[in-house]
């Protein structure tokens, strides 16, 4: 893998070899490897090293990037000139800032590079399937998914003097156990391979697949839910892009003439921190500025957004000046130049007053629908933050306290702005991770009148 | 270039694959867009790389690097070969791959313009005078354009004797303007939502597609919006055009076809489907005008999914579908065609990228047009009572393809045979066989286009692919409508 030294190096030499002007490059890429699994066997399994160089040249007002990742010095020459000739061409833009010299108030993030996690090989993946295909022939059921491991890196260089360097590990290993009309699900992830644990995840999604069999048709309604956090997360990440400053700025937002306002329930806490201990990736940008802890909603209020250096700069001049919070550049930005701005990617629900187990919401419902995960969704509304999207792998009726039987699965269409306010309980926050939205550190919720309007099949 | 593929290819053999194949790919994409009147980005970007699959001790490897070094393309082929030796710890049944004459061929996208020799100067001056004319329409608050290039050169061998040099092109364009007032947001896009549309073209097509003609239009219709009354909710006669029927046919034909999906291989990711396997040749998907073939060949026109072979090496081909209202076919690979009773793969398997492993993924699935004479206008004129709704705005659809749910960007009443009121935040949904069981009118060749859908997602890692999607503007009979609104 390519090392921060040898990173150096190219961007010397690039710097060297380049026109008069600004330049930035970035570095990304590392090994992954992914084992997949379906109907009890291994049926795809790769590996795969790559590295992306990526260079972006601003000079006179215009800025453009261009990418390669062959790394001979006539390829990474090439991808220079590309740049330069797709800068050139443009009509300046005096709202474009010089580059940064330094990322900002400094911030530490605990270490997300683990050694084990980094050296775990195509027979260690293989070993756990065989636990998870073990579990799911003692339960009579075949099983699909993923076991997979990755060593990553990203850096940044520029010629205002600005670097930064970051590794880190992920490994995750994603089940779903299905037993002729049922079925059952469940996914983790974490830098640390050694806080995976693929037993465990296949006995709860197993039970999950032998609990939910001969499903009820019930009618679609307004009914309590009980949202494990995988299913909180994958639909709330759809409101998320509305927190960058640049999206209302272009009133593209559901927060246009919202940010100050109460949008949630009391119950609503929301950060964005990528240092949060149980938080993954990585602590700049795309310019390379530090990311900055940012307490989006406070008791329900939407209290401010994140920026990248350049939104924060025109909506200090704009008519949103005074109707956005506070503004300044938070770390937040994507690789420039960009049309999107930024976006909070680091979520962090604060722990509730009184967290609740979701064994004990369970207790507490005298009828509801217990929801294991979220699928396929969408939005269907912007400025309400309508979304529809369909249950998935072990879906419940829950009565007088307890599960009582799987049910089939329902399409929902329901506002995060109705859902967020009638959260009548929440869990501990947890790291979780979907296939719809990325990772957070979410509870689960207990919410009212979650709106159900059609049933499927099966 | 086949050198060094032909180098993993020995590697593989010496170190016992009983099959193997290697693909080097280079990619190169262009990317522009602007906002607002603005330059948005401006980006190139070039890749390269092999991917080696390798069949050993009758399981599946593949090793993938950026490196073509013989060093490191002999090191990527003992690591496929040793993911293979893992992936053989967890088998049951003996792999079996159908036969497939081993093609020594040339193939290049048919294009009249290279894309990468047109100006970035030509290009930028066309986004930013669409941009203009949006802008030009009082009440819009946001307008974006976007314009797209690919690239993609590919050399493939297999140790079967294939040796296959490939190169794709690809062109795309769109833009969008939105219209934010009061509580809501309203967004009309052209020629199509999501980037616009999509060919397997050179730059002719941006040429084709009327961009600037159709941007004041496309405006005032956002701003319009604002003002329409909503959707109504109810059951109606429904006319989608020829946009929208194209991704109804991605989501509720396309994908529910895919064999490797009815096999299960896809079921903790993209899900699986209600067609299983004794459905083949006895279910009525459709009613006896729906007729859908899934065709990668050439003469099928410049889709996204026309290619000369897939990565597997087998030549495009066209399979039936849905033949007067049944299912006919599935897509398949040379893995999977035994388990349907097929002696030949049916071409679908493609990757995103060198580092992907190939998958089956769909390639034009596409609605043949009626055989009389029907322009969209007569149609709606034929139709006393309905909707008629325009360009996707979302999509959604269960794990098994069965319950979907679309929105577009804008509905319009129809009455007495006549476009009547606009109407704003329109959707339906339904359940895939009875919807289209219920199709009773389709459009003539005229009115037919073969529209690109470029953002598939499917697989683990997930790999994006372009699909291609023929349709024409069509009838359904008592739809329901706006049940996303229900009970908000």
């Amino acid at each position: 893998m390519l090392t921060q030294s040898q990173a150096a190096d190219i961007f010397n030499k690039l710097r060297k070899s380049s026109s008069s002007g600004e330049l930035e490059v970035t570095f990304s890429g590392g090994r992954s490897s992914l084992t997949r699994f379906a109907n009890n066997v291994i049926h795809q399994n790769m590996t795969e090293e790559n590295t992306s160089v990526s260079v972006r040249i601003l000079k006179d007002g215009r800025t453009a990037r261009a990418t390669t990742n062959v790394l001979d010095d006539e390829s990474l020459q090439r991808a220079v000139t590309s740049a330069e000739n797709l800068a050139k061409v443009q009509e300046a833009d005096p709202d474009l800032l010089p580059m940064p010299s330094n990322g900002g108030p400094s911030t530490t993030i605990p270490s997300r590079h683990f050694a084990n996690t980094a050296n775990l090989t195509p027979q260690d993946r293989a070993s756990g399937v065989e636990k998870i295909v073990g579990t799911a022939k003692k339960h009579n059921l075949t099983t699909a998914g993923i076991f997979a491991s990755a060593e990553s890196y990203e850096g940044i260089f520029n010629s205002a003097g600005l670097h930064d360097w970051h590794m880190q590990t992920l490994a995750e290993i994603s089940i779903t156990m299905i037993g002729g009309d049922a079925s059952g699900w469940q996914k983790f992830n974490s830098p640390d391979a050694l806080h995976l644990d693929p037993l465990a995840l296949a006995e709860t999604a197993a039970r999950k697949a032998v609990d939910s069999a001969n499903p009820l048709d019930l009618a679609p309604g307004k009914y309590t839910v009980i949202l494990e956090p995988a299913a909180v997360l994958d639909i709330v990440g759809f409101m998320f892009w509305d927190f960058g400053g640049l999206s209302v700025l272009d009133q593209r937002s559901f927060l246009n003439d919202r940010v100050g306002k109460k949008l949630f329930g009391d119950n609503i806490n929301i950060w964005d921190d990528a240092s949060h201990p149980l938080q993954t990736g990585i602590p700049f940008d795309g310019e390379g500025m530090r990311r900055q802890p940012v307490q989006l909603v406070e008791n329900g209020v939407v209290r401010q957004l994140v920026h990248a250096r350049s939104t924060a700069e025109k909506l200090r001049k704009s008519e949103f000046a005074d109707k956005v919070g506070p503004v300044h550049a938070s770390g937040h930005g994507f690789q420039l130049p960009n049309e999107m701005g930024e976006m909070p990617i680091n979520i962090v629900f604060a722990a509730p007053a009184n967290p609740q187990t979701v064994d004990q919401m369970i207790a507490s419902t005298e009828r509801g629908v217990l929801v294991t995960r979220l699928w396929y969704i969408r939005e269907v509304e912007p400025y309400d933050k309508m979304m529809t999207g369909m249950t998935r792998d072990g879906t419940f009726l829950v009565e007088n306290g307890k599960i009582q039987r799987g049910i089939r699965n329902f399409r929902f269409n329901e506002s995060l702005l109705h859902m967020l306010s009638n959260v009548e309980a929440m869990s501990t926050p947890v790291r979780s991770t979907g296939e719809e939205s990325f990772d957070m550190v979410v509870p689960a919720m207990k919410v009212r009148d979650f709106n159900f309007t059609e049933t499927t099949k099966f | 270039m086949n050198e060094i593929a032909n180098w993993a290819l020995n590697i593989a053999s010496l170190r016992g694959a009983s099959y193997a194949d290697a693909r080097i790919v280079s990619h190169r994409n262009r990317a522009l867009s602007t906002k607002n009147g603005k330059v948005g980005s401006a980006q190139d970007a070039e890749s390269l790389g092999m991917g080696i699959r390798v069949i050993a001790n009758n399981a599946w490897g593949f090793a993938a690097t950026d490196n073509l070094t013989r060093a490191s393309v002999e090191a990527a082929t003992v690591l496929a070969i040793e993911v293979a030796h893992a992936s053989a710890r967890v088998q049951q049944e003996p792999l079996q791959l159908t036969d497939e004459k081993p093609a020594v061929a040339e193939w290049t996208t048919p294009h009249k313009i290279d894309p990468f020799t047109t100006s970035i100067e030509q290009n930028l001056d066309l986004l930013l005078k669409i941009d203009a004319e949006m802008r030009t329409v009082s009440g819009v608050t946001l307008t974006e354009t976007g314009m797209s290039f690919d690239r993609e050169e590919t050399w493939f061998v297999s140790s079967e004797g294939a040796n296959i040099h490939q190169t794709k092109f690809s062109t795309g364009a769109g833009y969008a303007a939105y219209a934010f007032a009061g509580n809501e947001i309203q967004k009309r896009s052209y020629p199509n939502s999501f980037g616009g549309q999509y060919q397997s073209k050179g730059y002719e097509l941006i040429e084709e597609l009327k961009l600037l003609e159709n941007a004041r239009r496309v405006a005032e219709e956002a701003v319009a919006l604002l003002k329409a009354d909503q959707c109504p909710e109810g059951t109606f006669n429904l006319i989608l055009d020829g946009s929208q029927l194209g991704l109804q046919i991605h989501e509720s034909v396309g994908h529910p076809i895919e064999l490797d999906r009815v096999l299960g291989m896809e079921a903790n990711f993209a899900g699986t489907s209600f067609l299983t396997l004794e459905k083949l040749r006895k279910l009525r998907y459709g009613s006896d005008i729906v007729n859908v073939v899934a065709d990668g060949r050439q003469e099928h026109g410049p889709g996204l999914g026309t290619f000369g072979f897939d990565d597997e090496g087998v030549p495009a081909q066209c399979t039936p579908i849905i033949t007067n209202g049944l299912f006919t076919g599935y897509l398949s690979s040379r893995e999977t065609a035994h388990t349907i009773g097929e002696t030949r793969s049916g071409a679908t398997m493609r990757s995103e990228a060198w580092n992907r492993i190939p998958m089956i993924r769909m390639t034009n699935i596409s609605i043949v047009p009626g055989d009389k004479p029907l322009t969209k206008e007569q149609l709606i004129s034929s139709t006393d009572s309905g909707l008629y709704m325009e360009t996707n705005h979302s999509w959604s659809i269960d794990d098994k393809r069965y319950n979907f749910q679309f929105s577009c960007e804008v509905g319009w009443e129809i009455k007495g045979g006549k476009r009547a009121r606009m109407l704003k935040n329109p959707s339906y949904s339904g359940i895939t066989t009875e919807f289209w069981n219920s199709m009773d009118a389709i459009c003539s060749r005229d009115e037919w286009t073969l529209w690109g859908t470029p953002n598939c997602g499917k697989g683990q890692p997930q790999q994006t692919m372009g699909t291609g999607h023929g349709a024409a503007p069509a009838r359904f009979k008592n739809i329901r409508v706006g049940s996303a609104f229900q009970g908000s």
